[in-house]
Formats: structure tokens, sequence, C-alpha cells
């Protein structure tokens, strides 16, 4: 079997059999070309007025710098064009319970406030007398996030989580700089999120790791170890990745501190704990928070998110550009790094960040009230407790003691001697209509299942997906393996060669 | 709470499954003396109707672009975007899902990110094209760094052209890494100037075409003197359109092309969420940060997509990846991908010989008024005047009588001495009426 670094397969085990041709659709579910299989090639699906057409045929002023190709791509009429994709999971059909990522609902109240003229139709460089509702929208979004989190600053431009993990880290390199000490290592626990050493070293910094407890913890021994005064940072995941608080995050801080280094709390977990912990309470320099999941913006597929920073007292003054500021005037933003403000430390993207994306979180915001959003934290972490209870007696739980937060992580050792990998059984739950948890992560826990409800499902549905994976475990232990080996059965798609994907790519469509 | 389904007596029930006294006793975890015993202090909730209410209110104190004669360009543009493009990304399976790590039940978003990755080639002219991006610049700082590693060699020239933003952004990153990065002076129309700044230690020279000041310049020249240098050719393209009419930078021998992709699909959204648009030739295909969507087949030999060479990224490489990023434009790209496929090939240059004249009959227009300089030999749909004095306090008063004048070069870039640029732009969404209007207007103001 092909598997890659962390044992997850990537090449489908089952014979390729004869199917039915591929051009046929299977009762609701429809045959889906590729655009460039439509035809298309000299025609498009937009309609401009014939005397605009023939009075822009001139370019004789842009002599010798046209294309010397016409551009190749197929244009589709609308009703073309509508026939586009029903093969995709979704939060809108079934409990997505995908580990870490947090897939809640999406209230549809955003996509209507985000799509108001006054806020998808302004230019980000118009004058900012024109724009004064827009950065009273983002002054209210800095002042929710910042009295969630007890924390003095925000920077709000990072484009994604990732994206604010980087914005952090590099105040703090601003900040060490500005005491004329460079430092040369970042300190990760274990079972931290990859972007986490991925943006450390982006950062310029060396990752060393820091060992977990066998119950699921930062490793406070490890970390007084390895701290010293070369360490710029401690990056740590609260609630981490494995589901839990870390009780001694009070002392991580005091200890990171005693170094002078700074302690960056990723804050992708934040939903669990909104309105009842504020980190800055427990000591936290910088956290980015990813608006797409603590406060419900569409994932979209992969993006766009939205990654805001809050900052320390210690940190704030190193905060890249641009910020806004308050005066008798309104609203003005301070666009440029130098001068006013000498210690930002530049400037992550073009223009303000995700403004889509602001008006979205806040109109979540102010919809849940400061008692619903403890609430969210509350039943997110309910219903995982309840998942956790309802399923320990078939799974087993990697860490049976005590509550977790907002998702429950369950290991392999349930399927040992079955033949069934936790791949497998993903792929059954497919079969079973519901997404798969995240697989194989958290690293520190053999073939991992990381299961996330959320607040958002009710108590129905949670039975009903607790009752399918008490069925499909009782499977698994029947020796029903083949139901799991071979899955997907009923998806649009049998497995995927990943193998093949990567060994010989074909990243365009040729013809 | 109308997001939240559980009731009280579901809560109860539940918290007995577990066996828990109360919902206190799942947060044991966290320390006494963090525990906030009360909401914090911020409103409560509220029902749609009010929330309604004051964002529209928000809203309402914001000049919309569609509200009357508007010309700023710069990274950011105005275009009509189809409705069917609105309608198909809040179709609820793209809407919410996330990135595709079941292909299985993903194939709706694989196969687009593929058809999206075709277009994107296409476009730059370059055989390789990830699947997107946050945006344009955030694409021009990761192409700077990757040049850094193709080359190991730690320099980067960027030319007086590329948007200061853009610039600002890219040396932010690169700082961090150790790369240093050098900006030529600003200047409407030098962009060889790149050239006589390479040395042995240069990564790579970036070079924006149309440029902030609207030049456009074929930079074939430049890529084979940076090539013989050693150095990669990275091109920069802030406005998407413009590759339905211009050279494309592949053709133009670019190593690295990027764009912002906004102008396709896109509403202005005051800066985000953008698209950002990253292809490369294909011997650096391994180097190349973002997700790749790839074809594949099932285990019953069906065509299929799946995201691919992940052993790159930061899920599996951590700090050994190519780059940090992890979500990134997919609902943007996806609007990208449907106008891209509504237009075709044939309907963006259509669209883009639209947007040229527009700016063409812009640019007679202003040129005709006493005092107004065009700077800009060579245009798209964008260009640079030369104002009598400051541009910043013209365009505000412009704004004040119901036009939206363009960007002044000091919003990007205070510190050069081109207080009196201002930088114009007309799209498809430009009437005749508005041009007129803006002249008018602009003749007053300065002749004030």
């Amino acid at each position: 079997m092909s598997v890659v670094s962390i044992g997850r397969p990537t090449r489908p085990e089952a014979p390729a059999q004869d199917g039915v041709p591929e051009t046929h659709g299977r009762g609701l579910l429809q045959h889906e070309p590729l655009i460039f299989e439509l035809g298309g090639w000299d025609k498009t699906g937009v309609d401009f007025p014939a005397d605009e057409v023939a009075a822009s045929l001139d370019v004789s002023d842009l002599a010798g710098l046209t294309r010397e190709t016409p551009l190749e791509l197929p244009g589709l009429s609308e009703p073309e064009t509508l026939r586009l994709s029903q093969q995709n999971h979704a939060i809108d059909l079934a409990l997505y319970p995908l580990g870490s990522c947090t897939m809640k609902h999406n209230p549809r109240l955003g996509e209507k406030m985000a799509r108001l003229p006054g806020f998808i139709d302004i230019h980000p460089l118009q004058p900012v007398s024109t724009v004064q509702g827009a950065l009273a929208l983002m002054d209210e979004l800095a002042h929710w996030l910042k009295t969630l989190t007890g924390m003095p600053a925000v920077a709000l431009s990072p484009k994604a989580g990732a994206h604010g993990e980087l914005c952090g880290l590099l105040a703090i390199r601003a900040a060490h700089e500005a005491r004329g000490a460079a430092r040369k290592t970042v300190l990760v626990p274990t079972s931290a999120h990859g972007t986490n050493p991925a943006t450390a070293a982006l950062a310029g910094y060396q990752v060393e790791e820091i060992a977990q407890t066998a119950d699921g913890h930062v490793d406070i021994a490890d970390l007084a170890r390895r701290l010293n005064d070369d360490v710029a940072a401690v990056m740590v995941t609260n609630p981490n990745t494995c589901g839990l608080f870390e009780r001694d995050v009070i002392e991580i801080a005091r200890l990171t501190h005693a170094v002078g280094a700074y302690f960056y709390c990723d804050g992708a977990n934040f939903n669990a704990i909104v309105g009842r912990v504020r980190p800055g309470d427990l000591g936290v320099d910088a956290m980015h928070i990813n608006l797409h999941k603590t406060f419900s913006t569409p994932h979209g597929g992969g993006g766009p998110g939205a990654g805001p920073v809050v900052l320390s007292a210690a940190l704030a003054p190193f905060a890249p550009a641009p910020w806004l500021s308050h005066g008798e005037a309104g609203f003005s933003l301070i666009e440029h790094a130098e001068g006013a403000a000498g210690e930002a430390f530049g400037r992550m993207c073009a223009f303000h960040g995700q403004m889509g994306m602001y008006v979205r979180a806040v109109t979540y915001m102010m919809s849940h009230g400061s008692d619903g959003l403890r609430q969210v934290a509350e039943d997110a972490v309910l219903n995982a407790n309840y998942i956790k209870a309802r399923l320990s007696g078939a799974m087993s739980a990697a860490y049976p003691d005590g509550p977790c937060m907002h998702e429950a992580l369950f290991d392999d050792r349930w399927l040992e001697g079955t033949g069934v990998t936790t791949l497998d059984f993903a792929k059954g739950m497919i079969d079973a209509g519901f997404h798969p948890m995240t697989m194989y992560f958290p690293l520190v826990v053999h073939g991992a299942m990381l299961i996330e409800p959320t607040e958002t499902e009710s108590r129905r549905e949670l039975d009903r997906f607790c009752d399918t994976l008490l069925e499909l475990a009782a499977a698994v232990k029947a020796g029903d393996t083949e139901r799991f080996t071979g899955a997907p059965f009923h998806a649009p798609l049998r497995r995927l060669d990943e193998t093949q994907a990567a060994r010989r790519p074909r990243l365009s469509w040729t013809a | 709470m109308r997001y939240l389904p559980l009731t009280d007596s579901d809560r109860s029930d539940m918290l007995a499954v577990i066996g828990a006294a109360d919902i206190d006793a799942l947060f044991v975890d966290v320390p006494a003396s963090a525990r906030l015993t009360g909401p914090v202090d911020l409103p409560g909730q509220a029902g749609e109707l009010a929330v309604e209410r004051t964002l529209g209110l928000l809203a309402g104190r914001n000049r919309a672009a569609g509200a009357g004669p508007f010309f700023c360009g710069a990274g950011a543009y105005r275009h009509h975007v189809p409705a069917s493009v609105d309608h198909l990304i809040q179709r609820s399976e793209f809407l919410t899902s996330y990135t595709p790590y079941q292909p299985e039940i993903a194939q709706g978003t694989l196969q687009v990110l593929f058809e999206f990755q075709t277009q994107v080639s296409a476009l730059l002219g370059l055989p390789v094209a990830n699947a997107s991006m946050y945006d344009g610049s955030t694409a021009c700082a990761e192409a700077v760094m990757m040049a850094a590693r193709v080359t190991r060699r730690r320099k980067a020239v960027l030319s007086g052209g590329l948007h200061p933003h853009y610039a600002a952004t890219t040396r932010t990153l690169a700082h961090s890494a150790g790369i240093e990065t050098r900006r030529l002076a600003p200047a409407v129309d030098a962009e060889s100037a790149v050239l006589a700044a390479i040395d042995a230690d240069t990564a790579c020279v970036v070079v924006q075409t149309p440029n902030v000041f609207g030049t456009v310049t074929d930079v074939t020249a430049i890529a084979e003197a940076a090539r013989a240098a050693g150095a990669l050719m990275i091109v920069v393209t802030t406005e998407a359109v413009s590759l339905g009419l211009l050279k494309s930078p592949g053709e133009m021998g670019a190593d690295i092309a990027v764009a912002e992709g906004q102008s396709i699909g896109n509403g202005l959204n005051f800066g985000g969420p953008y698209v950002g648009l990253f292809a490369c030739r294909e011997a650096l295909l391994r180097q190349m940060p973002g997700r790749l969507c790839g074809e594949t087949v099932d285990a019953e030999g069906r065509r299929g997509f799946v995201l691919t060479l992940s052993t790159r990224e930061q899920h599996i490489r951590r700090d050994k990846a190519t780059s940090n990023i992890c979500t990134n434009s997919g609902l943007c790209a996806l609007a990208f991908s449907i106008h891209m496929s509504l237009l075709g090939g044939t309907g963006l240059t259509t669209l883009a010989r639209i947007n040229h004249a527009r700016a063409l009959t812009l640019k007679q227009a202003l040129a005709a008024i006493r005092g107004v300089e065009i700077l800009t030999p060579r245009l798209f749909n964008e260009f640079a005047v030369r104002l009598p004095r400051a541009a910043a306090p013209i365009v505000e008063a412009l704004a004040g009588k119901g036009v939206i004048g363009g960007v002044p070069f000091s919003r990007l870039d205070p510190d050069e001495g081109f207080d009196d640029v201002l930088l114009v732009c007309a799209t498809e969404t430009t009437t005749a009426e508005d041009i007129s209007v803006f002249a008018k207007t602009l003749a007053e103001e300065i002749a004030r």
C-alpha cells in the first residue's frame, strides 16, 4: 500500500471495474463535463453593445504590445454555466464534522449584508470621507474582538489564519529587533497544526518542537528545558489540536515571559471559549482569530478567510499598516508604516484586509450578542462531549479522562486487527451520507479521527450522526471489512488515485 | 437564539448522558482565575431586523462606486459581474463546503479548481498555475520568496512601476527571511532600469505591466537580460482584464507571473477578499506555493480530481514547506472561473478592447483641460496625469461634488514627490456622461 509520511494511504485498493459510460448521470446526479468539453471556443456568454464593440476595434496605439496568439478559452451561455456542480458535500446537507475546521452553519444574513452596495461596491482607495461607514464597521469589529479577547489592540488586515500567524510572528520579530536582540528560535508543540512551524520558518525562525504529555497537553518540563534567551516566541494552540484546554496555560505564559520571549496563541479554536475565557487573561501576547471559524464566515470551498490578530500592549506598537485613527473629522486610515508610526513592521497585503468577511463577522457577532456568543462556546463544547460520551463505548477516545472542549479525538486502537484503517472508516462514512471527520491529524495520535460537531447541530442530528457511526463501528467489528476497504461505493466517484496524480501531474486541461 | 438548535431540555439531557453536573463541569481545565462568570461587556443578541437596520445605516454612510461618476483603479477595478456569478457562488455546495480534503465528495470544488488553473495558465501564458493565493500583493511576495529558493540568491529588485503596496507587502515578507529588496524610485516609464540593479546575488526582478502609472511595457528584453544574469523574471499584473488584449507574461518570457484576479468575477469590496493568480514555468513547479489540483482516476478508472503535490505544503512538510498558506481564496477563485467561463477568450478580449477604448476617451477629455498633463505613454485602461497642484485635495473636493475622481499617487506613496500626480481609470462601467461630468468638474476645480 502506498502511504504518505503520516501513514495515510494514497492509492485505492479496489481493482478497476467496468462501469457505466462516463457520460451517464445517475438519478439526480448529473454528468458534469469540464467547460473545455462543451465547445464554445469562439463564443461568449456576455453580451456587449455592438456600437461599443465596433468603436473599440482600433488598438493601433498598442502596436507590438498585444497578444501574439489569441486567448483560447471557451465561453458559455448562462444556461450552460448554471449546470455547475452538485458534487460537493456541504454543511447545508448534513453535519460536517471536520475537526479543527469548525464547519458550522453560515447565517445567510451575512451574505445579504455583505452585498449591500455600500459595502461590496466601494473602492479601497476612494476618499476616506466617502467610506466612513466602512471604517466604522472595521472599528466595530475591532471593538468586539478586543473585548472578547481582553486584548488592547488588533491588526485586522491578515487574510487568513496562517496569514494572521505570520502577522503575529512578524510583530514579535519587530519587538525583539527593536530591543536590539534578534532571537533565533520559535518553540512549537508536536501536536501543532502544520501552519505553525511553516509560519515560524517563513518568519525566519528555526523551529524546535515541544514534547507532549501522555494526556495530550504541553509538557511543561520540556518547555522549561528548551526556553532560553534565544527563544523569540512560544506558539501554542489553545484549546489545542487534541481538543483540550491547556490547563497550564498561565504557567506557559509565565515561563515564556521569564526568558523575554513572547507567547503566541493560535486562536483557531477560539470558538470553544468565546465569551467564557479572555486570552488576554491568560498572558497571551498575540493571537489570530479565524473569522471563518469562530464567527462563521463561509468557508467557500477553501477561503476566503480572514485572520485578524489581537496584540498585547507590548506588541501593539509594531502592528502593520493600515490601521484606524479616530478624530474630530471622523475616522481616518493610517496607511504608511513609516513616519507617524515608526515601529510598525510593514504591511501584510495591498489594501485593508477582508472587508467582505468583516461585514459577515460583525453581522454574526451582533446577531448573537455577548450572551449568544457565550452560548456558542457552551453548546460547541457540550455537543463534542456528547459525541465523545456516545461513541466511546465503540471507538477508542484518545484522551478518555476528563472533558474535551469543542472537538472529540479518537485514535485507531479500536480498529486494530480489523483490517480497516482510519481512512477506510472515513470513506465508509461517506457512503452513510456524512463528511468524514479530520483524519490523521493531530500527528501525535495514531490514526487520529478528530470530530468537531459545532454548536449549530440539533440534538436530533447529533443522534443521527452517533447512531450512524455506532452502526458503522459494529459493522467493522463484525468483519464486514469490504464495506470499508472498497468505500466509498455511493459517492459520485470511487476512491481516487493520489499517487498517480502526484507522479504524473496533470494540472490543467489539454485537448 | 435563531442559529442555535439546542433547547434547555436538550442541554440537560445531554449533560446527563455525559455524566456532567452542569456546563461548568466541562470547562474545568480553564484556570479558575480566568473563568468569566458572566457575559462580556458587549450588546446582547439581536434579531435580523435590528441587525439589518444597523448595518444598513453603516453601508449608507459609504458612497458606492455605482452611485455616480467613478474613476479609481490602482490595483482594484470596478467591472460588471454577471448575475449568474453571484448566484452560483451562493449555492450551498460551494459556499458552505471546505477545502476538498475528501475528493470523492468534493469533485464540484476540485473540478472548478482544475478549470480555474487552466484558465489562469492560459491568461498568464505559463504552463502551470496554482489554485489561488490571497490576493495579487501576497502572490507577488510569495513569488519573490520562491525565486530566492530556486536561485539560492538573496536579493530582489523591484521596479519603480510596481504598485507601492505590493512593494511594501513584498518587502515585509522578504525582510524576515533575510532577503534584501531593492525598490527603484517610482517612474512612469522606466521598467528596464531594473537591469542595471542586477548583481550576482539577485534572485529576481519584479516588473509590473501595465504598471501602477498605467504604462504598458513589453518586458521581453528585460526577461532575456535577467535570465542571462541568472535572475528570474517575475511579471505582475494588477488588472486581469488587460490580459485579454495585451501580451501575456509567458509570451514575454516571465518565469513566474502573478496577478490580482479581482477584476474578473469579484466586486471591489473595499479591498478584499480578492484572489491572487500565480503561474510559473514547469521546471519550477515543485517550489510553487499554494494548493494544486490535479487530474487522476478513481478505482473504476473514471476521471477525477484531487489536491496534489502536497509534499510542498505545510500540513506535510511543516517548517520545510514552500509556504504557510492553508485557506486561500476558493470562493473568489470560483467567481473568477465562472465569470471567465461566461466571457471565454473572445469575450475577455472584447471586454479588454472596450476598457481600452473608454480609457482613450477619458484621456482625450482630460488632455483637453488646461493644466492637465498626461504622463502615461502607452495605456490600457488607466493612466497618470499631472495636475497643476496637489492631487489629494482636488480629489477630496471632487468627492464633495459627487465625483470619485481617481487615486492621488501620494495615497500610495507619500514620500516620493508625486503629490501632483493623479491615477485615473475607466472600464466598461464608465459612461460617456460620467467622463464629461468628470472632465467638467475637474476643469472647474483646477480653475478655482
